[in-house]
């Protein structure tokens, strides 16, 4: 390892790295602007000058000369001063050069308190401006629902753009005009198109992109509570930090975690977590009376009604996929194994029972997301991630890069020589190959699609499975060697499939790729993707023999069960409206526990109201077998309490053996690790409630948090006590200590100096590496060794039918998923349920773009939009939306034309007087 | 797509074809396009960006942010003759500033403004390359050497046109 001598001190550096990064490792403070640790360098802002000298006798004689620290390698006995007088007077004056036109706004600005500008113009020391010219000002647009723009801000850095562009295959902003004029922004006012637009609030170093839910109803980061949380929006299991004060979640931000989501979240995970503010919560518990209406109970009664009813009846339970394997474990081992369902709907079942089957069969490697992005050739089956798993398209973006930082190596290129690697590569990519019934949004950078029905899709999957076992290759199947060439041609080739497109065949061709490639000798990776948060938790828990609604709607209608307890679930979402009512119908009693007034909570005799992810600790299993722990952001109000607690606590009441020994939250970890062989490794996802962080809680507020004394002085100005975390180490207090805690702890970033998130380098060990304390969750999937099944077994192919078309459920990142929908600024980009066919096909029934179409006998009325990447046959239809709940993802209905359907008038999206439509 | 195309005339695309013929990506001719449909129509309006754009096969973005780098593709309509004077540094020190507020006088416009005739727009320029002939000033095509207060009124005429 290079030594380099930085202010007469030498230090032993990682070889291959830049000064900035290296230094920021070291713990020095080094100003910079444009470099960002998961973007590399361009050099641009001239923030980072230090002064690198020849050799010890320039340096005794401070002859040096000013360098870039993010452009300059770390080489065996280079010398640098950062303290030297002429790289701070350099610094000081870049900074005074980039505020030119920066306005004195930081009072009214949303990125005051966590500003990197702020932190680097006290660090290098700049105070009086000089300037006494007008300064520019422009005017902002209208950006949509989730991101304000504040122009004036900026400071021409350009990380906006390298990252909504480069790094994340955005198209619609960019930088405009020139010299003093230039502007970051779109063309014309209107929504951000890209499904990763909102980590420009953390990217900007300023406030000119900031978090515009969190604008208009604002508190400082340093007023913010915060936890460690993980993302409920979809099976990645991104880590998050939401922020709460006066009992409203304000915002989310990245927590950082090296092996899954890194620096970035999707705009589903980082604005859909609003619906934790909804008045469509429930506070209180409700028993229904004759008349349809509900009585407000406090938690006693609530809890004696409970009890009463567990006792008079049999008892049945439905879990939740979208809720934490602890929540679960209670209601299962309180109605029995036997009487449990998951609670995916009956085709998902199988589905996602599948999935976790593959992986733990299959001898490919299930990859984090930073091996995802390490892949250098890639098959998509099925799957559109950036609408499913969002933040894994993010990283099969930055995996078709790999061809370019080979050739960057063989040039002798560092990796984080971004510009120059661009410039080198141009359109060069590693190959990526999307499968699916339509077009994706990563289409732009795959090397083949192919649009077809899932059957084909599995055909086609098969077929390269053959072709890489060397089998026979058929006629006509050409792109199947073409795939199975770049695949077996590949170090590390990835399989991405999913449940997506409903269909088991085409995650078993996905798997025989992936098998094919290992009995090849390759390293290859299997990522299956699964719909939701604990999707995979869940059937871990339940096992593959679990019953499922109809099981459970005949031992009800058998009078072997008869009283229901649906846990976190709304069940009309998971299937047709009839199904649903005749399944509640079978049971005498019906009890609900859930956070959001929905159409099964409507249906339930007694509903008892659930915290949600934000207000209470759970375990989640992400897609890739990875167990994670979330924590209470702040204790739920009124008579909402965690699933677990009412769960625990109507096991006590009932005085059930299981639960003598359960206490804690820990406890019930534990047990359920105990007692279920795939999910032993969860209680390692985070320290339990004993653990203390050198002798000290850790504390979920910042030491400047404010004005708690005075939060309540209108009512009582006696302060009440501080909620207590009995179940954590974390702590509702600002007292504590946070630092070096182990990665599943860290509820906020923050260093003396360092406000803004780019405090994170200081929580790191090296930059871009793991956590000090380490990184957050357990993998529970080992790569299994079962059955390599031969390629050869394929499916029929897809024929289209007559009057009969095949439904594809088209996935979108905001609408397919029910709790972020409902979340302010994502429910205004949600559209309507649709249903999508080939202009042909539209053709031959006589319907047009924006027509309405009656799919089967009555199952749903929707807008037809026409889109050409629907193979002939095939119907698209808008999963997960509201008017789509009956249609079954695979059936063949009949389309024909709505009768009275009235077209929609354009659609103007809401703004703040910005105007602005798209 | 097709919606648009009509934007720019059969003439402007055959022009703009003929340039991507020579190129291995269409928005490769980006300036070529945008200088075609300028000279064409005076100026390039948001359709015949977007129009452009989709003809080239890149976002309305990408090729905004190539018309706005440069001074010299109008994105905002101009008059029949553009005044492009100089005021780069032999023609300031040669004393444009004079010149600019005589020609700002005589035509009512500032610089950036247009006559209410629309006959002339009046904009400042860095250098034209005519250094050695200070001050100078473009009006539409014809580049006016060594001018003087006076010379002005020749080019506009006493009466400001
Ligand atoms: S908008 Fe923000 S990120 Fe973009 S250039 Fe300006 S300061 Fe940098
Ligand atoms: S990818 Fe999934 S887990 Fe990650 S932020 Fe988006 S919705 Fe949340
Ligand atoms: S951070 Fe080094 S030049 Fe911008
Ligand atoms: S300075 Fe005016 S032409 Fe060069």
């Amino acid at each position: 390892m290079p030594v380099i001598r930085i202010d007469g001190v030498e230090y032993e550096v990682e070889a291959g790295g830049n000064l900035l990064e290296a230094t920021l490792g070291l713990g020095l403070d080094l100003p910079y602007f444009c470099w960002h640790p998961a973007m590399g360098s361009i050099g641009a802002c001239r923030q980072c000058a230090v002064v690198q000298y020849l050799d010890e006798e320039s340096e005794q004689a401070g002859r040096g000369r000013i360098v870039m620290g993010c452009m300059t390698p770390v080489t065996d006995g280079a010398i640098f001063s950062l303290g030297g007088d002429r790289a701070q007077q350099f610094r000081e004056a870049i900074v005074e050069s980039l505020m030119l036109n920066h306005p004195h706004d930081c009072p009214v600005c949303a990125e005051g308190g966590e500003c990197h500008l702020q932190d680097m113009t006290v660090m290098v020391g700049h105070r009086d401006r000089h300037y006494r010219g007008r300064k520019n000002t422009h005017r902002n647009q209208y950006l949509g629902p989730l991101i304000h723009h504040e122009m004036n801000r900026c400071i021409t850095c350009y990380r906006c753009t390298r990252y909504y562009r480069d790094y994340a295959g955005g198209t619609d902003l960019a930088a405009l005009a020139s010299r003093d004029h230039i502007y970051f922004g779109r063309h014309q006012e209107g929504v951000l198109q890209s499904e990763f637009a909102g980590n420009l609030v953390e990217v900007c170093p300023t406030g000119v992109f900031t978090d515009r839910i969190l604008v208009h109803d604002y508190t400082r980061k340093w007023d913010l509570q915060s936890a460690p949380s993980v993302c409920t929006g979809c099976a990645v299991g991104c880590n998050t930090l939401p922020g709460e004060r006066y009992g409203r979640l304000k915002r989310v931000h990245n927590r950082y975690n090296v092996e899954v989501n890194g620096y970035f979240l999707c705009d589903r995970g980082r604005f859909g977590a609003g619906f934790v503010n909804s008045d469509k919560r429930l506070e209180y518990p409700g028993l229904r009376r004759e008349d349809g209406r509900y009585d407000a109970l406090d938690h006693h009664r609530a809890l004696q009604q409970l009890q009463a009813a567990c006792n008079q009846g049999n008892l049945a339970g439905i879990g939740s996929p979208r809720t934490s394997v602890e929540a679960n474990f209670l209601l299962r081992t309180l109605v029995g194994p036997d009487n449990f369902s998951p609670g995916f709907a009956d085709s998902e079942q199988p589905l996602v029972n599948l999935a976790l089957q593959l992986q733990q069969d299959s001898p490919a490697v299930t990859p984090d997301l930073r091996s995802i992005e390490s892949a250098d050739a890639v098959l998509v089956l099925g799957e559109d991630v950036t609408n499913t798993a969002p933040r894994i398209a993010l990283a099969l973006r930055q995996s078709v890069r790999n061809r370019a930082y080979a050739m960057a190596a063989d040039l002798g290129l560092e990796t984080w020589q971004d510009a120059a690697i661009r410039n080198l590569a141009q359109d060069e990519r590693s190959p990526l190959y999307i499968t699916a019934p339509g077009d994706t949004p990563l289409d732009d950078v795959a090397a083949g699609t192919d649009r077809l029905a899932p059957q084909d899709i599995a055909c086609l999957g098969q077929a390269v499975a053959a072709s890489i076992a060397g089998d026979s290759n058929e006629a006509g199947q050409d792109r199947a060697a073409e795939i199975a060439a770049a695949l077996a041609g590949a170090q590390r080739p990835l399989v991405v499939s999913g449940t997506g497109c409903a269909s088991g065949e085409v995650m078993q061709a996905a798997a025989a790729v992936a098998n094919a490639l290992c009995t090849a000798g390759r390293q290859a990776m299997l990522c299956l993707a699964v719909p939701e948060a604990n999707s995979l938790g869940q059937a871990l828990l339940c096992g593959a023999d679990a019953p499922d609604f109809s099981a459970l709607q005949q031992r009800a209608e058998a009078g072997e069960v008869d009283t229901l307890l649906v846990l976190e679930n709304d069940l009309y979402r998971r299937g047709d409206g009839d199904r649903i009512d005749r399944l509640l119908a079978a049971f005498k009693r019906v009890i609900v526990l859930d956070g959001l007034d929905n159409a099964t909570t409507s249906s339930a005799d007694l509903v008892l109201p659930a915290a949600s992810f934000a207000e209470s600790e759970g375990t989640l299993v992400s897609l890739e077998g990875r167990a994670q722990r979330h924590f209470p952001v702040f204790p739920p109000p009124a008579e909402r309490r965690p699933a677990w607690v009412w769960l625990l606590a109507c096991l006590k009441e009932l005085e059930r053996e299981e639960a003598g020994s359960l206490h804690h939250f820990d406890d019930i970890t534990r047990a359920c690790a105990a007692a279920i062989p795939g999910l032993s490794g969860i209680p390692a996802a985070a320290p339990d409630h004993h653990f203390r962080n050198a002798g000290v809680k850790i504390p979920r507020q910042t030491h400047r948090y404010s004005g708690r004394t005075a939060m309540r002085a209108d009512v009582s100005v006696h302060e009440p006590k501080q909620p207590q975390d009995e179940e954590s180490a974390l702590a509702f207090t600002m007292e504590g200590l946070n630092r070096a805690q182990p990665g599943s702890l860290l509820p906020y970033v923050w260093s003396p100096g360092w406000n803004s998130n780019q405090s994170l380098h200081k929580f790191q060990g090296e930059v871009g590496g793991p956590l000090k304390g380490g990184t957050a969750g357990v993998r529970l999937l080992q790569p299994g060794s079962g059955p390599v099944v031969s390629g050869s077994t394929g499916p029929e192919p897809f024929r289209a039918e007559d009057g009969q078309w095949q439904l594809v459920p088209r996935q979108k990142i905001f609408g397919s998923e029910e709790l972020s929908a409902l979340s302010p600024g994502i429910d205004e980009l949600v559209t309507p349920a649709f249903v999508e066919l080939g202009s042909a096909d539209a053709e031959s029934l006589g319907v047009a773009d924006g027509d309405g179409l009656e799919l089967g006998d009555g199952l749903a009325r929707l807008e037809l939009r026409i889109n050409d990447c629907i193979p002939a046959g095939c119907a698209g239809f808008a999963a997960g939306h509201a008017g789509a709940e009956n249609l079954q993802p695979l059936a063949r209905v009949t389309l024909r034309r709505a009768e009275g359907w009235q077209r929609r008038e354009p659609q103007i999206i809401g703004s703040d007087g910005g105007g602005g439509n798209d | 797509m097709t919606d648009l195309i009509p934007v720019l005339s059969d003439e402007e695309l055959r022009e703009i074809n003929a340039e991507i013929a020579h190129v291995p990506v269409p928005a490769a001719v980006a300036i070529d396009a945008l200088k075609i449909v300028q000279a064409h129509r005076g100026w390039v309006s948001d359709e015949s960006l977007q129009a452009i754009a989709r003809h080239l096969e890149m976002s309305a973005e990408e090729l905004e942010g190539v018309a706005t780098f440069y001074n010299l593709i109008f994105r905002r309509p101009v008059g029949e003759n553009v005044i492009l004077l100089c005021n780069s540094i032999s023609c300031w020190i040669k004393g444009c500033d004079k010149l600019q507020a005589k020609i700002s006088a005589q035509l009512g416009i500032a610089l950036g403004e247009t006559t209410p005739d629309n006959r002339y727009t009046l904009l400042p320029v860095t250098c034209l390359g005519a250094c050695d002939k200070a001050p100078v000033m473009m009006v539409g095509e014809e580049l006016h050497e060594n001018i003087s207060e006076q010379g002005l009124g020749d080019v506009f005429g006493e009466d400001g046109g």
